[in-house]
């Protein structure tokens, strides 16, 4: 060897298929587990992960429960989920995941195997044009038309789904791009000049912001799910504190904040607390972090807040003035702002509030007096009290509870008081039924030694049931509690105030839960009054494996307080109204 | 009201179909947008016109923003811009030529083709200049009309 030849830097070149591309790349960006479902167009793929056992593959039993996971582990862990499946129906199938991601914001990324290039178009066996399919619930979406931009198209999309606003992102992956073979080389760095979120918030805005909170007599904090994305809730427990304004969550915001403190407010919205929705209807000043206001948390938009100067924080800039008309916005991410509030804020001043905001806790005081009142016949298990009884059980545990969509999802958000974020994980956007279970098998494959939940209806869970079989085949010890009512409860309570108790489509003759969770090898306990609640979830908790518990609970109660859709916030139904 | 929205993205597939897309999935209405790319291939310059108020139009400035392929959105309505679009008139060639010589005249639009059967005619202007010929010379017969949509450019 020349001399020469030695002092030249040692370029590795390393000719790699897509497929062994994709591996490589999911190891640079510390892929360590993966959510999928195998299909022909992605077989290169399967027949690498042998080469990397770093990479654990988690085969599920249906594409939307693999994004609910990712999305779940995500969520769990603040790190993005992923995902593989295969082009067509495989591809269709996770849309719905995809969307429920868009929708809370939360980073996955999604994998799908496409047909050949030159079949595209084609209507070729399995194909489906799923960049456009799912172009409008991605954050961004990718087709892959040559293996040489994989490597760069891999890094931008770990990229845009972990910054500025979450999100899902997909990648479509054509046959003939994975078998293909380039050079590999993962670049440093991304080149993305129409992307560059704003994270910091603009100094002025946020003394104009403090200066309204001093003068503020009955300032409210709206937190949302944008606290638990930028890692903000100890900043927010202090800025609360040292103002002493009172914090009330959006369902997305549930654990930003302590659930136990004075301050706490806890949910809002539509079944949020009585005191909660009377607070935000009565006060002077709102200060919203990290919400997108939805039409679930405003109620009427015309009487939302009607006396009150408004401060919005978003990193989405999209989100501010959308629905809501903004006095004070400021773009940025929660963390920071909140951080940059501290810095200036004046302790003197904060004092100065301290009279004032007395006479508005009073006044907060004498409004949580205000319960729905719970009707209870004897030897009837009510869903609220099994919720409560879990909550207890579970409170002082290492726990992560998610749950399915409905009346027991708005029972486990307003009673569950966690203090944590990332310990409540539910599907708020997009409302999927089906989505805690496959969630609880993310995070609990993120955390193997917590204690996962899924608190569940009936009819949610039988929309993801099958996952029953990834749970015993990977020994994901998930307890599924059913708060099995015979019905789809939510349909049934709107079915009996808005229409005249015309119910339709709405009972469900369900399977035997217990059965069917040992059909499919997980263990199956059931609950059919008050003082074997603890009992069984106890028994449960010591079992290293899925259990199932069957809460057989009382059909026809109904979720209050209520604010029905085009209500102001501040019309909060305790009970059925008259005559219904 | 209508606003003129400059929107610089990258020139790439798919970007146009995310923007399109855009406009259903917000529901928000456009009137026109062309797309063509710019001196540097790799970026291309859309044009569009959309109709709502000042908050519709903000939302809609923001949404484009979000898109990861889009680069710049201005809201160039009311500023220093000239605004031109071009149109392709077809007219019958047994219509009263005179008159129609003379309204292409008037309105320096330029005759492209004259055959046995038809007159076409190339016009390009600002939306009034464009507006009052195709007043003008409708009384002659449209047969077909052609608009491209409008361009804007900043004159600062």
């Amino acid at each position: 060897m020349s001399d020469k030849n030695l002092l030249a830097p040692k370029v590795q070149k390393r000719t790699l298929s897509g497929a062994q591309i994709f591996m490589e790349a999911l190891r640079k960006e510390g892929v360590e587990q993966i959510f999928g479902y195998p299909g022909g167009v992605i077989l290169s793929i399967y027949n690498e992960f042998s080469n990397y056992d770093d990479i654990k593959h988690y085969l599920v039993r249906h594409e939307q429960a693999a994004v609910h996971a990712a999305e779940g582990y995500a969520r769990a862990t603040g790190k993005p989920g992923v995902v593989l499946v295969t082009c067509g129906p495989g591809a269709c199938n996770t849309v719905t995941g995809i969307a429920n991601a868009f929708y809370d914001g939360y980073p996955i990324v999604v994998f799908t195997g496409q047909v050949d290039s030159d079949l595209i178009g084609n209507d070729a066996f399995q194909e489906a044009d799923t960049f456009n399919i799912t172009s409008p619930c991605c954050k961004h979406n990718y087709l892959v038309k040559n293996v040489k931009d994989l490597p760069r198209i891999i890094k931008e999309a770990f990229h845009i789904a972990t910054t500025g606003k979450p999100g899902p992102v997909l990648i479509d992956l054509p046959k003939d791009v994975l078998s293909a073979k380039t050079e590999f080389k993962y670049p440093d760095k991304v080149d993305l000049p129409g992307y560059n979120p704003t994270y910091t918030g603009h100094p002025l805005q946020i003394k104009k912001a403090l200066h309204l909170l001093y003068k503020a007599k009955t300032p409210v904090i709206i937190a949302g799910g944008g606290i638990i994305a930028s890692n903000a809730s100890n900043e927010l427990t202090q800025f609360a504190r040292i103002l002493r304004v009172p914090v009330a969550n959006t369902l997305m915001g549930t654990g930003t904040f302590p659930g136990e403190d004075e301050l706490c407010l806890g949910m809002m919205g539509m079944h949020g607390n009585y005191w909660t929705n009377m607070a935000i209807s009565h006060c002077d000043v709102l200060f919203a972090i990290g919400t997108r206001f939805s039409d679930r948390v405003t109620g009427k938009l015309e009487k939302f807040c009607p006396d009150a100067k408004i401060i919005h924080v978003d990193i989405d800039p999209c989100s501010i003035s959308k629905n809501v008309p903004v006095d004070i916005p400021i773009v940025g991410d929660a963390r920071n702002v909140l951080v940059d509030m501290l810095n200036v804020v004046s302790q003197q001043e904060a004092e100065k509030t301290y009279l004032k905001r007395k006479i508005w806790l009073d006044e907060i005081t004498e409004w949580k007096k205000v319960k729905p009142v719970l009707k209870h016949k004897k030897d009837e298990l009510m869903p609220q009290v099994v919720v409560e009884e879990i909550y207890g059980f579970v409170k002082n545990k290492d726990v992560i509870v998610t749950t399915e969509v409905g009346q027991h999802q708005m029972w486990a958000a307003r009673l569950c008081k966690f203090s944590e974020p990332r310990r409540f994980i539910t599907s708020g956007g997009l409302g999927t039924m089906g989505f805690g279970f496959p969630a609880a098998m993310g995070a609990q494959i993120a955390y193997p030694d917590r204690l996962v939940m899924d608190i569940a209806g009936d009819g949610s869970f039988q929309m993801n049931i099958q996952e029953l079989a990834t749970c015993v085949e990977y020994n994901i010890p998930v307890k599924i509690c059913v708060l099995n009512n015979g019905y789809l409860g939510m349909i049934r309570q709107l079915q009996h105030v808005l229409f005249n108790k015309k119910y339709s489509q709405c009972q469900l003759s369900g399977p035997d839960f217990v059965k069917v969770a040992e059909a499919y090898g997980a263990v199956g306990l059931r609950v059919t009054k008050e003082e074997e609640i603890i009992p069984v979830l106890t028994k449960a908790y010591e079992i290293n494996r899925p259990v199932v518990i069957d809460f057989i609970v009382q059909p026809e109660e109904i979720v209050y307080p209520w604010v029905l859709t085009g209500d102001p916030l501040s019309k909060i139904l305790l009970e059925s109204p008259e005559g219904v | 009201m209508r606003h003129t929205i400059s929107v610089l993205v990258q020139n790439e597939a798919g970007v146009l179909s995310k923007i399109s897309s855009l406009f259903t999935s917000r529901g928000f209405n456009i009137e026109s947008l062309t797309v063509a790319p710019t001196l540097d291939v790799a970026f291309a310059k859309i044009t569009m016109i959309a109709i709502g108020d000042d908050k519709i139009v903000e939302q809609i400035c923001k949404q484009l923003n979000r898109l990861i392929n889009v680069i710049k959105v201005i809201d160039v309505t009311g500023e220093n811009i000239a605004e031109r679009e071009l149109v392709l008139i077809k007219i019958g060639a047994k219509s009263e030529r005179t008159l129609l010589l003379k309204t292409a005249e008037m309105f320096n639009a330029k005759i492209i083709d004259f055959n046995k059967k038809n007159c076409t005619i190339e016009i390009v202007g600002d939306e009034n200049s464009i507006n009052s010929f195709i007043e003008m010379v409708k009384p002659l017969g449209i047969k077909e009309l052609i608009r491209s949509g409008k361009v804007a450019i900043s004159l600062d």
